[in-house]
């Protein structure tokens, strides 16, 4: 038995080499900027990067305010989450409210109902009100082709916007965080983690995780080729038939637009063997609001999207 | 050994094919996804081309695809039974050199594209002076398109040749060459059944060997990004230093200098969140406590004390590739940036410039965009520095716009 456990820490390496980089790359935003906020959404990512910015400053506390970006169609297990997370770790949680934009009229209603793109305004809105300079978002480069070209240091103008062709060269671990008043900057201390780090890292540092994430009983119906649960934001429409399936979920978004996937994987083993097998990527199974063109997300973090 | 990270970077002149090779790479490893795939497919059959394009597989940003070209760095992630790999795709055109050089700095391994129709041209001694400037310690020489030349080993040979004597004037001591089809997948990820006189591995199998060459062994080197006082009831005194070791092995009890100030104390603990370390390699992000209160805070070095020493210095002799349109000329100032220091900076003098051609150092009064060449600054501050070629993080350092914050060169201490 002890030499699987040391192979499997020796095959492992990887994982505190990525460990290692984050942790670097979240000190360096405490040491460059005044006012840094984590974007918090209870989704994997975003957890693993929590878990990351608190050993990195442990044994003191975590010396940044969370974000949550609400499209108000949440899945309840993953609000649920987030509430216990920040009261366990004492952290303050600012929560900017996509509805709360609609009401306003910042923001309109899109066709289909579909939040996720609204989240931009209520983004924008809460990073210029509470003059935050930086702000750590989970992001992976794996995840699109174009968040493949975002730096880890990422500078948004006066607008929020990402200007692709006019990026910041980024050499060694040189990390320049350097910009003028009025603009910020987007730190994703994951960018070099892929999916199935992410799950590993879960496994091996024994991160809690919401219930979604792994096989559940749930009303679903097909739709757009995915698997989308029956939820009072999206009830079933006609001739759709609903029916009670095992699934889990691969990314925790907004409810109208995150499918789950069919599932019989009830622990993070299981979870991360489904993950190495799977021949879909995460967001091409299961976001549809990837799916509205080849460009979708180079489009949407140009207008100051995640 | 298994499951650590290899950092790779590839660069090639436009129309090398290098999307093509890396979207083959990926692909041949099981790397890519089948609705990635599909994807790849359906835009290849709107544009009418024949068969998948698997550049399109890596070339993210709209105006990429439109143009058919790579603009930016693209990282991808693939890993095999043997390794975890990170992928720099640079592009190839002159004027985006500057991602060339991003890839390389953090690269272990180069993989440079030459065509065989074409074999060695100036782009192709661009990158080899780059990659070996930036000391990336393996230097691949992919030839491709060799289905164009029919395979031919004689073609093969004599890009090697030339390639051989440019890597001879710019110092770099070997290199590992390798004749490919990056459409087909010849010597990708299988040995090609078309070259039967290539006697060595295809890409793949020598980027799952390759050991780079390790570090030169040297005392430890640990910059203060942010001191740790937590002032809790559980740790009403901690007081740590945390950062990531840069340069050999931090180790408990070492004797350690604190620079610029050069008090002499010791490590008393080596922290982390799972629990105290008795040695830390480089790379690993730590947290240091010392025996003695001294005065420390971010943008200190802290050292073991032995040789090398670092140099204290407010005059650098430096190399740059400059990475931006408005040329340097001596006289500009600039916020230089090295580990966790930011420090007023001005240029006393350009002194030379490196003629790609001719791969020679040239007398020089100015920098442009994509040149490399050599200088001297004058700084506010002392540094703490070792010679690049030493150490590639205490060696290396950015100069930035004052005023628009942006990165306009990537310096080398020489």
């Amino acid at each position: 038995m002890t030499s699987t456990v040391a192979v499997d820490a020796l095959e492992r390496a990887w994982l505190t080499d990525l460990e290692d980089e984050s942790i670097h790359i979240i000190r360096e935003v405490f040491g460059q900027f005044e006012r840094p906020v984590l974007l918090f959404s209870g989704g994997k990512d975003s957890i693993v990067m929590m878990h990351l910015a608190m050993k990195a400053f442990w044994p003191s506390r975590l010396p940044f305010p969370l974000m949550h970006v609400d499209t108000g169609h949440n899945f309840p297990e993953v609000i649920a989450f987030r509430d216990r997370k920040v009261a366990e770790t004492g952290a303050q949680l600012i929560v900017a409210s996509v509805q709360d934009a609609i009401d306003s009229g910042r923001v309109s209603e899109i066709p289909g109902g579909i939040r996720n793109p609204l989240q931009t305004v209520p983004l924008l809105d809460g990073i210029t009100g509470n003059r935050f300079d930086a702000v750590l978002g989970g992001a992976r480069r794996d995840e699109e082709k174009a968040r493949a070209k975002e730096r880890v240091f990422s500078v948004r103008d006066d607008f929020g916007q990402w200007d692709p062709r006019n990026q910041r060269p980024e050499l060694w671990d040189l990390y320049n965080g350097r910009h003028r008043p009025g603009e910020h900057v987007r730190v994703f201390p994951l960018s070099n983690w892929t999916e199935l780090d992410i799950w590993a890292y879960i496994e091996r540092e024994g991160i809690e995780v919401p219930s979604i994430y792994f096989a559940h009983q749930r009303p679903v119906v097909s739709r757009d080729g995915m698997l989308l649960a029956v939820t009072e934001f999206t009830p079933p429409r006609e001739g759709e038939t609903v029916r009670i399936e095992s699934v889990r979920y691969r990314t925790v978004g907004d409810a109208t637009c995150t499918g789950a996937i069919a599932s019989q994987a009830h622990d993070v083993a299981a979870v991360l063997a489904e993950t190495a097998a799977s021949t879909i990527s995460e967001r091409g199974a299961t976001r549809a609001d990837d799916r509205t063109s080849e460009a979708a997300m180079e489009d949407r973090k140009r207008q100051g999207y995640f | 050994m298994p499951g650590e990270l290899l950092r790779v970077v590839t660069a090639g002149s436009v129309d090398d094919g290098k999307s093509t090779l890396v979207g083959r790479l990926l692909h041949d490893a099981k790397a890519v996804l089948a609705d990635q795939l599909s994807a790849v497919e359906d835009a290849s059959r709107r544009r009418g081309y024949e068969g998948a394009d698997l550049a399109l597989l890596v070339d993210g940003l709209r105006a990429e695809r439109e143009q058919g070209i790579t603009i930016d760095v693209a990282y991808r992630y693939f890993a095999t039974a043997r390794r975890t790999f990170i992928l720099a795709d640079t592009p190839g055109h002159v004027q985006y050199t500057r991602n060339t050089v991003t890839g390389a700095s953090t690269a272990d391994v180069a993989v440079i594209l030459v065509d065989a129709r074409s074999g060695v041209v100036e782009q192709t001694k661009r990158h080899l002076a780059v990659t070996s400037l930036l000391r990336v310690s393996e230097t691949v020489l992919a030839v491709n398109k060799m289905d164009l030349v029919g395979f031919s080993e004689a073609i093969f040979d004599a890009i090697v040749a030339d390639f051989a004597a440019a890597a001879a004037k710019l110092g770099v001591a070997h290199f590992t060459p390798i004749p490919v089809a990056a459409l087909a997948g010849d010597n990708v990820v299988d040995s090609s059944p078309n070259m039967p006189w290539f006697g060595g591995s295809p890409l793949l199998g020598f980027l799952e060997q390759v050991e780079p060459a390790a570090d030169v062994e040297m005392p430890a080197r640990l910059p203060v990004q942010v001191v740790l006082r937590p002032r809790t009831r559980q740790h009403p005194d901690y007081r740590g230093y945390a950062g990531r070791v840069e340069a050999g092995v931090l180790r408990r009890g070492d004797k350690v200098r604190v620079l610029p100030s050069g008090r002499l104390t010791s490590v008393e603990g080596i922290d982390t969140a799972d629990g105290e370390l008795d040695c830390a390699p480089a790379g690993r992000s730590v947290t240091v406590r010392l025996a003695d209160e001294v005065d420390v805070s971010r943008g200190d070095l802290i050292v073991v004390d032995g040789d090398p020493q670092p140099v204290t210095t407010q005059e650098l002799s430096a190399t740059l590739c400059w990475l931006t349109d408005t040329p340097l000329r001596a006289g500009d100032r600039y916020q230089l940036r090295h580990t966790t220091r930011d420090i007023r900076a001005v240029v006393d003098e350009v002194r030379s410039k490196l003629d790609i051609a001719t791969v020679l150092d040239l007398p020089a009064t100015e920098l442009g965009l994509n040149d490399i060449g050599s200088v001297r600054i004058r700084l506010a501050e002392p540094v703490i520095v070792d010679p690049y070629t030493v150490n590639r993080s205490t060696g290396a350092f950015l100069l930035v716009d004052q005023v628009s914050g942006a990165t306009v060169a990537a310096g080398m201490v020489r």
